[in-house]
């Protein structure tokens, strides 16, 4: 699995809001068709990293960062059109977020927002990525209803489907879990997995069983360092190679 | 065990006293609506009539309709409006949406808030500077109407504001997140969802400017004129025109001998315009809440 460039390289990012560092030069890469976990307490600048690459972080206007991200090699901060940047990579917030318009249109915001209007190319667009998503049995009689009226469980799907309608090549997720249901939970795990065929995926979680279920390799992070990023077997095993590692794991500690 | 003890006792009582005052004061409130209402259209009654809308006043005011300064109302409304509502909605999109918060945004939120808190009168001097004397304007309707534009632009870009901060970030991030820019993040959702709270705002200074008699008094409505009865294009832009809040008071306190239902029946219609333009208001929010949709 390994491949000449990485899908995104992250070298030696820092990460300040107004005059407070949070992420202190962190360097790490996700390679084509793996699930990286990052794990670690919160406020170890996990979701601001994850901002970085998506350039959202350019909305907060005290946020700054130096380093480099290249996706497939080239620099993020050269690209000219940041949209397309965007559409290349999918974003999933840790509360769902259904847009206020039908589910069908939810689904269609990205392309046509990119400026797709052929109604039946969007139709096969919304149906793919909500059947990717696992959500499309549960609504496809009713694809004109309100995206905001679905349960929290349904709505994250939803904003998964959302997040592929542009095909990105990394999809990222930042504690998707933490308001949904645990049977919701395990169908977007298998989601996860059945997905990574087509893209690199990075699944931020509080949850450190659940990297352990799904990453290929973990990253562990703690108070805005890269302690150690390994295979999971590794991390998970009994002796990784950090004790912070160990101790954070088994919950002896944070 | 759950024995009621005089503590209890006195915490039901209290409760029960402190919801009878709040309810009192509530139905105090309406009373001098009522009572306000009530007066005026009895007062009103022997001279209320379809051709009192149609008609100019005649014999010195003593007599006739208000058919000039009604439509006088009408020009300065309408125009007023068609300047001040763009300009204070975009402005509003540019501070809520675009503008970082430094100190020129600031300045201008600071400006915006005391600009609201501006007496009339004077608004009504600014415009007497700066539309009928400094841009050569002379009393017009045109100046009287940007006279009230100038007066409901804070207000419109404050309340404007808050309706587009009610939206959640967390759908601004969601568009963002798939690529779509702020302008196709405003567009698509920001103010969709965000229009009925705007026009709210907007229609509510309807009534303010139709209200507002200093304003106009000092930039472009007279005393009297006779304009064409009927017809809804009597007015140019540059003449001088009559107003109802101005009709109001010189029939009230400057001319002897008009009648008493005359100026209480000018009152009347005033009130009819503003509180059919406030219902419109209240009927477009339900409307639009009703189709709000999260």
């Amino acid at each position: 699995m390994v491949t000449a460039i990485p899908r995104v390289d992250i070298r030696n990012l820092r990460i300040r809001y107004g005059s407070k560092e949070i992420l202190h030069g962190v360097s790490l890469d996700v390679r084509s068709n793996e699930i990286l976990g990052i794990i670690g307490p919160a406020h170890s600048g996990k979701s601001s990293l994850l901002r970085v690459i998506n350039r959202t972080l350019e909305f907060i206007p005290e946020a700054r960062y130096e380093g480099t991200v290249c996706i497939d090699g080239e620099d993020i901060r050269s690209m000219s059109d940041v949209y397309a940047l965007r559409r290349r990579v999918g974003m999933v917030s840790p509360l769902p977020v259904g847009l206020p318009m039908t589910i069908f249109d939810n689904v269609a915001f990205a392309p046509r927002m990119a400026g797709v209007r052929d109604r039946h190319q969007l139709g096969e667009t919304v149906e793919e990525c909500l059947r990717q998503a696992a959500l499309w049995d549960e609504v496809k009689d009713r694809l004109h209803m309100l995206g905001t009226k679905l349960s929290g469980g349904q709505q994250q799907r939803l904003t998964i489907a959302r997040a592929l309608s542009h095909k990105p090549d990394v999809l990222c997720l930042d504690e998707f879990s933490i308001a949904i249901d645990p049977v919701t939970t395990m169908r977007i795990e298998d989601v996860l997995k059945s997905l990574k065929a087509k893209m690199s995926i990075i699944l931020v979680t509080n949850l450190v069983q659940q990297s352990r279920r799904l990453a290929d390799r973990t990253a562990f992070f703690y108070n805005g360092e890269l302690v150690e990023l390994d295979q999971t077997e590794v991390l998970f095993s009994d002796s990784p190679a950090s004790r912070k590692t160990y101790e954070y794991i088994n919950g002896l500690f944070g | 065990m759950f024995e009621i003890t005089a503590h209890v006792r006195k915490k039901q009582r209290v409760e029960q006293g402190v919801k009878f005052l709040f309810l009192g004061m509530t139905l105090l409130m309406i009373l001098p609506l009522l009572l306000i209402v009530g007066h005026l259209v009895y007062k009103a009654w022997p001279v209320l009539s379809m051709d009192f809308l149609l008609t100019n006043p005649i014999r010195g005011m003593r007599a006739g309709g208000i058919w000039a300064p009604l439509l006088g109302t009408l020009y300065l409304v309408i125009i007023s409006l068609a300047v001040s509502a763009p300009v204070g909605v975009m402005a509003a999109i540019y501070l809520n949406e675009y503008a970082q918060d430094n100190g020129f945004t600031r300045v201008v939120n600071l400006a915006v808030v005391n600009l609201a808190g501006v007496p009339s009168i004077v608004h009504a001097l600014f415009g007497l500077g700066a539309f009928v004397l400094f841009a050569g304007m002379g009393r017009s309707i045109l100046a009287a109407a940007l006279t009230l534009a100038v007066m409901t632009l804070p207000v419109i870009i404050a309340s404007t504001k808050e309706a587009l901060s009610a939206v959640p970030r967390s759908f601004r991030e969601a568009c963002w997140n798939v690529g779509a820019s702020r302008w196709q993040t405003i567009r698509h959702i920001v103010l969709p969802n965000s229009i009925s709270g705007i026009l709210t705002g907007v229609i509510l200074q309807v009534s303010r400017a139709a209200g507002e008699t200093a304003p106009v008094m000092f930039t472009g409505a007279v005393f009297y004129k006779a304009i064409k009865e009927g017809d809804l294009f009597a007015y140019g832009l540059m003449d001088q025109c009559m107003a109802l809040s101005m009709h109001l008071f010189t029939i009230a306190t400057q001319v002897p001998g008009v009648p008493e239902s005359l100026p209480y029946a000018t009152a009347v219609v005033l009130l009819g315009v503003v509180l059919t333009v406030n219902a419109t208001a209240i009927g477009l929010r339900v409307w639009l809440r009703s189709r709000k949709k999260w």
